[in-house]
């Protein structure tokens, strides 16, 4: 069984697609392989780099299996006439290339047919790759591509070579008008312009020799060199993962080398330095055994060394003029503080229908004075003062130099210059602090995995803020759908949902909403609002999100969160309290049975609803109440208050321990007692127990969605 | 640790060295448009030969200001002006980057001794409709230079398309001379004195006193002025031309009929009405460098110098036609068709 090898050289691939795009075509050759009856016994091995593509496929066959079709044909009824084969017998037979007379007949049930066997002949591996792998190669999904010769011939970059082989024999595809053949590249510099491939199995070994790695290779190479190299400094790497892949994928022949900067720099705040080395010169930072940032960072190179210190001192001084020009900005930028900048947000555009970052900010600014007010009268401390102040700088720092040049820092800029700067006359220092530490988190969590702002009135100002931008968005219609979410709200309200319920802010997202549009009033932009279904979409998509953060941050089981959520997501905080007393309750039997007959309660409401039968307004005790019926509602009229009066204190855990107990009655009444009897006023009556038993079984969570065992 | 830099080229020899490399491998060496223009992509000889089916290779210097990136000479990194040496090849060579890679040994880089890097960087110029796809390519950790497939220019599909290699001279030469300031950079030395002629001498003042134009003396509402009447005309030209549709072939007598001909298309002078467009981008610039475009105005500005340059490019390209048609004339039935009058 042959190997087969696919090489596609490019001009350098983006970093961030090379792996997504080297899954998808392993996957591609793998489902082609196995459509074409070809399959590998063996797992594709992917080999990429960022100038080439690559695939082993070890063992395959050499061809398809023949394959041996039965074929049917005119019926004998018309096949034959008189005993002798009309021409409709030898057409058939002509097309399956057998004698007349070895034809078979076959039974079926519409009559009696002729029939053949057919042979197929199974095609070499080599024909069935060259014909259908490189319309494979031109479906990988690249999220940018583009055309070099011909508009129609399109990939990720010109495609320059192909390496095609099953063993030693090249597989004559072609792709974007080039012909595979047997020759690969070396590494740029290090490696020579061509190398020869004798055989798949060789091919790993003649790149190594040509100075290209293989990525796992790189991947623990360059791991292990950050790690040791930044020991020379006395320090320890701090680790970037994401950095480390795009590092990785940059590189054929990877080495890493320390470097130094003026420990003056370290004056600048850490997220300024770190970031410039991140993601402008895609350096790792050192730091000490605290932790604390050295005057050093590690450099990826695409090439195998630097005996001389050239490379590194090239480094150094393109880091040197990074460093100056954020020193440079952030001594510019004090020179106008924050607090006059408010009115140079009326040139930044927020969104082009949405008006400047200056209306923003008045909005955002009142929606949060509204919010403070409404968590205070819960209970909740916050300092309205400190969130007004905040809500009113949070977005100053868009016009300054550091932000324009570093815009990844927004908000970290606003809440670094807000803790130097003097923000008003009076204020006392640890005020100022509070306000700094607001507007650096106002951005908080920009995922699942990170944290929410630290202080009440960050979080308030975090999510005055990105409610402002959902309403605006969803009121001019800009609603995400499928993967379209060009403005990330659907993160934005995971950030609104996690920043709620961590913080126990006491917010109805459908009134935090109905503010936030409200705000709009009277504007320009609300002449270009078109969604007249605002609150019913809003309440769909945040619906989804508090279920996304049940379901996927916080782990809830999905039964659980359905339960759960068809009581209301409008109270997030609530509806976390009543998922987690639902998961707390879900292994007691009483509980499970309650769940179960629930579900019985809601089948015969609905039944009795389709049949339009009568429900009495209340349970009454009618003469002839069997004595099940009595002791169910014996306790509900005892369980009921207290049940209530835990839900009121958002017990929900007591309460659902409380209605576990109706188990007993519940069983006792289904065992003895049938509903649906003749007579319409004991029918009513039994009704009307039931519907009250179910309205007092479905406030925390709507129990018939639960998954029972055994049901 | 510092690598020697005594036999490091000037900065007119890096331009010198740039230019030989690139003529001796066929492009034509043009000198600068005369023109404001933000970036190299904005002068006729990328902006319109890069339409059209024509290969052409070219190679020109081209001085790009953007006003509010000036800083008054104080920052040693960042001018209102910076030079860029702008290399077109329509169509790309198979080997163009190998190509590149040469011209980088040609002003004195031994890759062997470098770390070098092609990161993708996708460019794009919404006032030009235009974008590409491509890499800056980073030496040693610096950029140097933007490597540029086009796609799209003036909102018309290329084809064939072109690379553009856009090199950062004031960085190469900073980074080859080994120093930290762009004014340090020693443009010409005197061979018979050995006497240095640095950066800072020849461009300094030019630095200060177009920031302070741009910044703080600019009138806004001449400039204002300024930009509408270079709009108006640029627009009123593109009607004409838009009007010149139809004409007839120059075989038939028309000029009795006073019906527009062939050859009023041929002389209609779209790239003056291209300086218009030019003129009115950096117009656009320097209101901005003055604080002057408010937020709904802006994206309405740059679309106004979107749709002079989106018409400018459609009308170029029909007027390329007609010219290719005229120079290899193709069997008059064809031609008539091409240009019989469509009812």
């Amino acid at each position: 069984m042959p190997d087969f090898l696919i090489e596609i050289g490019t001009e350098e691939i983006p970093a961030r697609m090379i792996e997504p795009a080297a899954a998808d075509l392993q996957k591609r050759l793998a489902d082609l392989l196995t459509r074409e009856r070809l399959p590998s016994t063996q797992t594709i091995e992917c080999f990429n780099t960022p100038r080439r593509l690559a695939l082993i496929a070890t063992g395959i066959p050499a061809a398809q299996p023949d394959i041996t079709e039965q074929a049917t044909g005119p019926s004998t009824a018309v096949a034959f006439k008189d005993g002798q084969p009309t021409p409709a017998a030898h057409a058939f037979a002509k097309k399956v290339g057998v004698d007349v007379s070895k034809l078979e007949k076959v039974s079926t049930p519409k009559g009696e047919y002729l029939s053949a066997n057919v042979t197929k002949k199974g095609r070499a591996a080599a024909e069935v790759l060259s014909e259908f792998l490189p319309k494979e190669i031109a479906a990988i999904y690249w999220p940018k591509n583009m055309y070099w010769q011909k508009p129609s011939e399109r990939f990720v970059r010109p495609v320059r070579w192909l390496v095609a082989m099953l063993d030693g024999e090249v597989v004559p595809l072609e792709f974007a008008g080039i012909r595979a053949g047997k020759t690969s590249r070396g590494h740029r510099q290090l490696g020579t312009e061509s190398v020869e491939i004798a055989n798949p199995d060789s091919y790993s070994n003649a790149l190594y020799e040509a100075k290209v790695m293989a990525q796992d290779a790189r991947k623990m190479l360059v791991t292990e060199q950050l790690k040791f190299t930044a020991r020379l400094a006395n320090g320890f790497l701090r680790p970037d993962d994401s950095l480390l892949d795009t590092v990785v994928n940059l590189t054929e022949w990877p080495s890493v080398i320390l470097g130094e900067f003026d420990p003056e720099f370290l004056s600048l705040p850490e997220e300024v330095l770190v970031t410039v080395m991140r993601d402008h010169q895609k350096y790792f930072a050192v730091e000490d055994a605290k932790g604390k940032l050295l005057p050093n960072f590690l450099a990826v190179l695409n090439t195998d060394g630097d005996p001389q210190g050239i490379i590194r001192h090239g480094h150094e001084r393109v880091l040197r003029a990074r460093f100056n020009d954020a020193r440079f900005f952030w001594q510019t930028d004090q020179k106008r503080p924050l607090r006059e900048r408010v009115e140079l947000l009326r040139n930044v555009t927020f969104q082009k229908d949405l008006g400047s970052y200056y209306e923003k900010t008045v909005r955002v600014q009142k929606l949060c004075s509204g919010l403070s007010e409404i968590i205070r009268q819960n209970g909740v401390a916050a300092r309205p003062g400190i969130i007004h102040k905040a809500a009113c700088l949070a977005k100053t720092d868009l016009t300054t130099e550091l932000v324009k040049e570093f815009t990844e820092l927004q908000g970290i800029v606003g809440g670094l210059y807000s803790r130097v700067q003097s923000l008003d006359p009076d204020l006392p220092e640890a005020n100022r602090f509070a306000i700094a530490d607001a507007v650096y988190d106002q951005y908080k969590p920009e995922s699942m995995e990170d944290s929410v702002p630290r202080s009440t009135e960050g979080a308030v100002l975090s999510v005055g803020d990105k409610a402002d931008s959902i309403a605006g968005m969803f009121a001019l219609g800009l609603v995400p759908s499928g993967s379209k979410d060009p403005f990330a709200l659907r993160r934005q309200a995971n950030g609104i949902v996690k920043t709620v319920a961590e913080h126990k802010l006491p917010i109805q997202i459908s009134s935090l909403m109905k503010d936030a549009r409200a705000g709009y009033a009277g504007s320009a932009a609300e002449k270009k609002f078109s969604n007249a279904e605002f609150t019913k979409s809003v309440e769909a998509f945040f619906r989804e999100r508090v279920e996304f953060y049940l379901r996927d941050a916080l782990g809830f089981r999905y039964d659980v969160v359905n339960a759960v959520l068809v009581e209301g997501s409008d109270d997030v905080v609530d509806a976390v309290a009543r998922a987690k007393a639902v998961s707390d309750v879900l292994p007691v039997p009483e509980f499970q049975a309650v769940a179960a007959a629930s579900k019985r309660i809601r089948n015969i409401l609905k039944q009795a609803g389709e049949k339009k039968l009568r429900i009495a307004e209340k349970f009454e005790l009618l003469p002839g109440v069997a004595e099940e019926e009595k002791s169910l509602a014996a306790y509900l009229e005892q369980n009921s208050p207290k049940i209530e009066a835990h839900r009121q204190k958002k017990e929900y855990k007591e309460a659902l321990l409380l209605l576990s107990a109706a188990r007993e009655p519940v069983d006792k009444f289904f065992d003895k007692v049938m509903v649906m009897v003749e007579d319409e006023r004991i029918r009513a009556n039994r009704l009307a127990l039931l519907q009250i038993l179910l309205k007092e079984f479905s406030t925390i969570a709507d129990f018939s969605e639960i998954v029972t065992e055994g049901k | 640790m510092t690598p020697p830099k005594s036999n490091s080229p000037t900065y007119q020899e890096l331009i010198l060295r740039l230019q030989s490399f690139w003529a001796a491998r066929g492009c034509v060496l043009q000198q600068p448009h005369d023109v404001e223009v933000g970036a190299g992509t904005m002068a006729p000889e990328t902006f319109l030969r890069v339409l059209g089916p024509k290969p052409y290779k070219v190679a020109y210097v081209q001085p790009s200001r953007r006003p509010a990136d000036g800083r008054y000479g104080e920052n040693p990194n960042r001018l209102f002006k910076h030079m860029q040496l702008q290399v077109i090849l329509k169509p790309p060579p198979q080997n163009v980057q190998e190509l590149y890679l040469e011209s980088l040994a040609a002003i004195g880089i031994d890759l062997r001794q470098h770390d070098i890097k092609f990161e993708e960087d996708n460019w794009e110029s919404p006032t030009l409709g235009a974008w590409g796809i491509g890499w800056q390519v980073m030496l040693d950790g610096l950029e140097i230079t933007q490597f540029t497939y086009f796609q799209q220019c003036g909102g018309v599909d290329l084809n064939p398309i072109c690379a553009e290699l856009t090199y950062g001279l004031e960085r190469i030469g900073a980074f080859l001379q080994d120093v930290n300031s762009i004014y340090d950079i020693v443009w010409a030395r005197d061979p018979l004195t050995g006497n240095e002629v640095k950066y800072g001498d020849v461009r300094l003042a030019d630095e200060l006193q177009f920031s302070v134009y741009n910044f703080e003396e600019a009138d806004v509402e001449k400039t204002w002025k300024h930009f509408e009447l270079c709009e108006a005309e640029c627009k009123a030209l593109l009607d004409r031309y838009a009007e010149l549709k139809n004409p007839r072939p120059v075989e038939e007598n028309a000029t009795s009929t006073g019906h527009p001909t062939i050859h009023d298309k041929q002389r209609f002078p779209l790239l003056g009405a291209y300086d218009l467009c030019l003129k009115c981008s950096h117009y656009f610039n320097i209101l901005d460098a003055r604080g002057a475009i408010s937020v709904t105005e802006r994206v309405g500005v740059i679309a106004r110098v979107r749709a002079l340059a989106v018409g400018i490019a459609k009308a170029w390209v029909d007027q390329q036609n007609i010219t290719e048609n005229k120079e290899e004339p193709a069997p008059a039935e064809k031609k008539k068709k091409k240009f019989a009058p469509v009812s």
